[in-house]
């Protein structure tokens, strides 16, 4: 199979992998983008509401944007390796219901899946839109991320 | 530095705020770890894509004006951390040397039906580049204590 807009189905699930959440990256990236007391340090997160330090939403959206692109590269790679054409993966318009719903602590090893939810057309007759949910599950089958996410994708030519 | 309470945020009020110097150094940094594509990467070959040069990854943006909004008013609220995003929309690039300002405004506040103590409050955002025009919007759903009852007021 190949990867242009055309190939892709409404409802193909994805399994994108897995990302453990450190304390100490959880801390670096609190530092740099979302220095909120209960991301930066033990002591402040028991006194939170949520007992514990805990890692920005921003990274836990962060994290499963990488592995979406890991994903991709991947299966660009396995097509490129069949010699096959590759579509070009254009910019995102923006994402929708970003849901954090329980939060990730040290340790946590959240596995990331995606669905894609619906392809549309776009102005521009070489790109079509696909929006996808994608969730993110803790080592306790807890949900902790939510979103539906959209990107510009290459139609085949002619 | 007066903390900032779910009852220090009205509906409709308004706060700007921010100057964050977007450069290459800090655009290739976040890619690398969190969004490796390559107009986010490589001048080169950003020139090739839809993207047309080097453009920042919109998470980038995201936290970007997440760290305009700590140094704006975040550190001094009493939050208790966000609940989600009903959505975010990167509706121009973002490019080395730009420079982003923010604007917050309060769309809608009310208290918590299950926990007492705190008030939920909904923030529209809009980031802006050094031209005026606009580059994100966000609108965030965040936890906010309530002020706390002095000591013998509620008598």
């Amino acid at each position: 199979m190949s990867l242009f807009f055309e190939d892709l189905r409404i409802g193909a699930e994805t399994q994108l992998g897995a990302h453990v959440f450190t304390k100490e990256a959880i801390i670096a990236f609190a530092i740099l983008y979302d220095p909120q007391p209960f991301h930066l340090s033990e002591e402040a997160g028991k006194a939170s509401i949520y007992g514990s330090l805990i890692a920005s939403g921003w990274h836990t959206a962060g994290a499963c944007m990488r592995l979406i692109v890991d994903h991709r590269e991947r299966q660009r790679a396995a097509s490129a390796a069949r010699g096959e054409a590759l579509p070009k993966i254009g910019v995102s318009p923006g994402v929708r219901e970003l849901r954090w719903p329980a939060p990730v602590r040290p340790g946590d090893r959240i596995v990331y899946s995606g669905r894609v939810e619906s392809l549309s057309e776009t102005k521009r007759p070489q790109w079509g839109l696909v929006a996808s949910r994608t969730f993110g599950v803790n080592q306790s089958g807890v949900e902790v991320l939510s979103m539906i996410g959209a990107v510009m994708w290459e139609r085949r030519q002619g | 530095m007066d903390r900032l309470y779910f009852e220090d945020f009205p509906v409709g009020q308004i706060r700007q705020y921010g100057d964050f110097e977007v450069n290459t150094l800090r655009i290739k940094a976040f890619a690398e770890q969190f969004d490796p594509q390559p107009f986010h990467l490589d001048e080169r070959a950003a020139q090739a894509t839809m993207a047309g040069g080097l453009i920042a990854s919109g998470w980038h943006t995201a936290v970007m004006l997440h760290r305009m909004n700590y140094d704006g008013f975040l550190k001094r609220m009493a939050s208790q951390g966000g609940l989600g995003v009903e959505e975010i929309k990167w509706t121009r690039p973002v490019r080395p040397g730009d420079r982003l300002t923010a604007k917050c405004t309060i769309a809608a506040a009310r208290p918590s039906k299950s926990r007492p103590g705190l008030g939920i409050v909904d923030f529209a955002f809009e980031v802006f580049n050094q031209k005026g025009e606009t580059v994100m919007t966000e609108t965030l759903i965040a936890l906010v204590e309530r002020r706390p009852v002095a000591e013998g007021a509620a008598r």
